[in-house]
């Protein structure tokens, strides 16, 4: 910065003010342009998201049920996310939005949301191996369930409880008539509407494949899926380490895995010739992945599936068999269902509110700082431009909503906006009390004050950005509009503010120390001594101001008080007692 | 034409009026000390008034009802869950909130329902939380590892940009007693502390701070800029920044303040803007205390810490040497006014 004084640099500040102006013109048409792209090209819009507690729906925040110690990794919770990205699609609810935030995972479902979804979200991926008791077409002649013959309801008379007690899970006793008849009667294409594909670990099972085209009869649990410890795929490998081209789906067992699974395939592997009965399915909420028949006992707990497998089926099945086993289950922690309506006051308090404090800033600062204050006024609309573009933009570009939370943070930003100008105009003022004329103390309070605006919001912004890695649900809306506001608000201080009141120190109004300027010169004590001549130097020796009595000191003039005060002496500041 | 504030502020940062912050700082620690542990004994012995977030438990609210009452919410819930004692809320003119113990799903459904026919309104305008127990917990554990982080990484930026580790300190204790007598003041008012009141608290750690960088920005400038030239004991430079930049924490406070207390109305008679009213509450105790603690523990303590650094010692005593010598040479010169 030029020398402030000096007349041959006048000329100086107004370029500089016109170029950041024009910098801030930039800015805010490129947002303006960004915006208008993506309401054009990206299915952007002109109106910020907003997050459920003001648009009505339902969130639902699930916690990772973890043993202590332990940690869910990122891997687990987006697959966690995936699966239950596809659960929620399949029930065909628009919109959702399924995230992680810190180790939850947060689903939010805007409208209303019926119980078979919440129930279906809630429910845990859980794997199972089950042996196949009996397997055969699907009975799906009723894809339109209206058509299909009503289930017959399982006679009374039929037993539900075996007559011979079952010695293992492949054993047919486990067939009861009952049961039977509820696999005869089974719908695949109703399976999941109606939750029936759901039984205890040591119950048998009656369900269908993913792909509802085959119904099965399935034993007990015979391998609990968290003891899988990977699920990989790749080709199928000769002895000699020759690839067939063939996919397959290797599987890793852990050590109790290993030992299960080596008992089951050795009583699968000895019913070869009973098929279905040699057939083990791997069940994925309470679906069947898929149900390998057994080629030879395994007891390294690494059995091989393969099968008719493009690349990508055997990746999905490795993944599905990987991910569904994780020992991660998930409890509800909390569920908000939000009505429209009490969303729509609550943006409508949120913005009153928002006004309300806005004229009230608007009133304290004319009355401090009076026409100076109608800078502060339109730095706070510039900076609320900015920050509706940014909030717009950001929500289309990042999936943003606004919530409640993050609106209190806009609000709070008013006062803190508003106070980095006050410490800017205080500077200002102090120079002037200094003595300076008014071009000069711009530019001096600016360059003492930028540091200082520097500072104190570099510990906001450190505030916002520890609040949003650490937060949970609301808090995160909160900070983010909080740390948003920050940034913008240094840009606006700096290519607006400042700028203005270059300009603004050139204007006759403000130079002349107009009483209504709030840079009166006369006002803030100060006395004009002549250009480039503010402040005594200190050579007032101490003894001599000393010897001043108080009453002398009070008709000093205030440079030659201000001459005392730098002599160390004069003031009746306290001194250590 | 100067209003009054101004000429006030003219007159602290010539000096011609000067408040002894750092003088007086016995008195103030002993007031701060007081407050403190009341903050610590009040929420001891009266129990903290957590929210349903921290509790669990289910909440339903109802809102444009027309006859705003409890009984009829109370019989909603009776008829579903007999034994259940909730806790009905009329919020505004037409709002009812109602508080329960952890139900069901099921019973969640019955009750919404229920509480639908009770006030005449379609069962999507009730509203539902249910907030499992480990909620609150979770938000806690998360609320006081951003504390930790935060104040942590604040101390060695502040050090860093003030050049001295005591500046930082100062600023940090000062910190620390605005939390206390914050969480203090919303406990002996009874408020409830809710996730969102965490979230006001944890803001309060920004606001706070950056109070004090500002001011003292201004002792940094000014304890520089008179270095061993100073006539100033290094007591007094501080006292003087404090002074001068009075006007402005005053302004900034107000401006900050102002914004908060309109959320805080608004969100107080509207149902379901809890977070709102909690957010704001916790941020407008913390902006009147974070200015407060500014002035009267941040400022003084940092003059304390330094005052024992031998330079500054020598410095001080020079100072006071040789305003004793200008007194003695013009005896009925009370050159400094004692405290």
């Amino acid at each position: 910065m030029a020398a402030p004084t000096k007349r041959s640099s006048r000329p100086t500040p107004v370029r500089k003010a016109w170029r950041s102006l024009t910098w801030l013109g930039v800015i805010i048409a490129g947002l303006f342009a960004i915006n208008a792209a993506g309401v054009i090209w990206g299915g952007g819009s002109w109106t910020p998201k907003l997050a459920l507690d003001l648009e009505g729906g339902t969130q639902i925040i699930l916690a990772p049920q973890l043993e202590d110690g332990q940690t869910a990794s990122q891997e687990q919770l987006d697959q966690a996310v995936a699966i239950i990205r596809q659960r929620v699609d399949a029930s065909g609810v628009a919109e959702a939005e399924i995230n992680t935030e810190g180790s939850n995972v947060v689903v939010r479902i805007p409208g209303e949301l019926d119980e078979q979804t919440a129930a279906r979200i809630q429910s845990s991926a859980k794997l199972e191996l089950r042996p196949v008791l009996l397997a055969g077409g699907a009975t799906n002649e009723s894809i339109d369930p209206s058509a299909s013959p009503e289930p017959t309801e399982p006679a009374e008379e039929l037993s539900s409880t075996p007559t011979v007690e079952p010695t293992d899970g492949s054993d047919p006793n486990w067939v009861t008539p009952a049961l039977q008849a509820q696999y005869d009667d089974f719908n695949c294409a109703e399976m999941d509407e109606n939750a029936t594909n759901v039984a205890p670990a040591d119950e048998p099972l009656v369900t269908c494949d993913t792909t509802r085209t085959v119904k099965y009869l399935l034993g007990p649990v015979e391998v609990s899926g968290e003891h899988i410890v990977d699920a990989t795929n790749g080709m199928v490998q000769t002895s000699t380490g020759a690839t067939t081209g063939q996919w397959a789906v290797n599987i890793v067992f852990d050590d109790q895995g290993t030992e299960d699974f080596a008992e089951v395939s050795t009583r699968l592997y000895g019913l070869k010739d009973q098929a279905p009965r040699d057939q083990f399915a791997f069940v994925l909420d309470g679906a069947v992945l898929s149900a390998p028949s057994m080629n030879g006992i395994i007891t390294d707990g690494r059995p091989q599936i393969t099968g008719q497998f493009q690349q990508a089926d055997s990746k999905a099945l490795a993944d599905q068999l990987k991910f569904g086993a994780l020992p991660i289950s998930f409890t509800v922690q909390s569920t908000d269902t939000i009505s429209p309506t009490l969303g729509t006051s609550q943006l409508q308090s949120g913005l009153i509110a928002g006004l309300i404090g806005l004229i009230l800033v608007v009133i304290y600062t004319l009355f401090q700082y009076r026409a100076l204050g109608s800078v502060t006024i339109a730095s706070l609309i510039i900076a609320a431009v900015i920050t509706y573009l940014a909030i717009t933009i950001l929500s289309w570009y990042e999936g943003y909503r606004l919530s409640l939370a993050g609106i209190a943070g806009l609000i709070v930003a008013i006062g803190f906006t508003a106070d980095s100008f006050i410490v800017y105009f205080e500077r200002v003022r102090d120079e002037l009390r200094d003595g300076r004329p008014l071009v000069g103390a711009v530019e001096a309070g600016w360059k003492r004050a930028f540091r200082t605006v520097l500072a104190s919001k570099g510990v906001n912004l450190l505030a916002a950005v520890v609040l949003f890695i650490l937060a949970v649900g609301s808090v995160k809306g909160f900070a983010y509009t909080l740390g948003l506001t920050t940034v913008i608000d240094v840009i606006v201080v700096i290519l607006f503010t400042h700028p203005m009141l270059q300009l603004l120190a050139q204007t006759k109004f403000f130079s002349s120390g107009n009483p209504w300027s709030g840079l009166d010169p006369n006002a803030l004590g100060a006395v004009y001594r002549g250009r480039a001549e503010f402040r005594k130097p200190a050579t007032v020796p101490a003894r001599k101001v000393a010897s001043s009595s108080k009453e002398a000191q009070k008709r000093q003039t205030i440079a030659e008080r201000k001459a005392a005060v730098s002599a160390g002496v004069g003031s009746d500041e306290g001194k250590e007692s | 034409m100067a209003n009054r504030l101004t000429t006030f502020g003219n007159d602290l940062y010539t000096g011609k009026r000067s408040f002894n912050f750092v003088g007086g700082r016995r008195k103030w620690y002993l007031i701060a000390g007081i407050l403190l542990i009341l903050s610590v004994a009040i929420p001891l012995l009266r129990g903290v008034n957590f929210s349903i977030e921290f509790t669990g438990g289910s909440q339903f609210q109802i809102a444009g009802v027309e006859d705003a009452t409890a009984q009829p919410a109370v019989d909603a819930v009776h008829s579903v869950v007999p034994e259940s004692v909730p806790k009905v809320t009329v919020v505004g003119e037409s709002g009812v909130r109602v508080q329960t113990e952890q139900l069901t799903q099921e019973e969640s459904r019955e009750v919404t329902s229920a509480l639908a026919s009770a006030y005449d309104v379609p069962e999507g305008e009730v509203t539902s939380t249910f907030i499992g127990p480990s909620w609150g917990a979770d938000v806690t554990r998360q609320a006081l590892v951003g504390l930790v982080a935060f104040v942590l990484l604040a101390a060695i930026i502040m050090a860093l940009y003030f050049r001295t580790w005591k500046m930082s300190a100062a600023a940090i204790i000062a910190l620390m007693a605005d939390l206390v007598a914050t969480v203090g003041i919303y406990a002996a008012v009874g408020f409830e502390i809710s996730p969102a009141a965490m979230i006001g608290i944890l803001t309060i750690l920004s606001y706070s701070l950056y109070d004090t960088v500002v001011v003292f920005d201004k002792i940094r400038e000014n304890t520089a800029e008179d270095g061993q030239e100073s006539r100033r004991t290094f007591a007094e430079s501080v006292n003087l920044a404090v002074n001068q930049t009075l006007v402005r924490s005053i302004n900034t406070s107000v401006v900050a303040a102002l914004p908060v207390a309109a959320i805080l109305f608004i969100g107080a008679g509207v149902l379901g803007a809890d977070t709102l009213r909690d957010i704001s509450l916790a941020l407008l105790i913390g902006i009147l205390v974070g200015t407060w603690s500014t002035v009267f523990i941040a400022a003084p303590l940092y003059s304390q810490l330094r005052e024992g650094e031998p330079a500054i010692k020598r410095h001080d005593a020079k100072v006071l040497k040789e305003r004793e010598r200008a007194a003695g040479a013009s005896a009925d010169a009370p050159a400094v006014a004692s405290a």
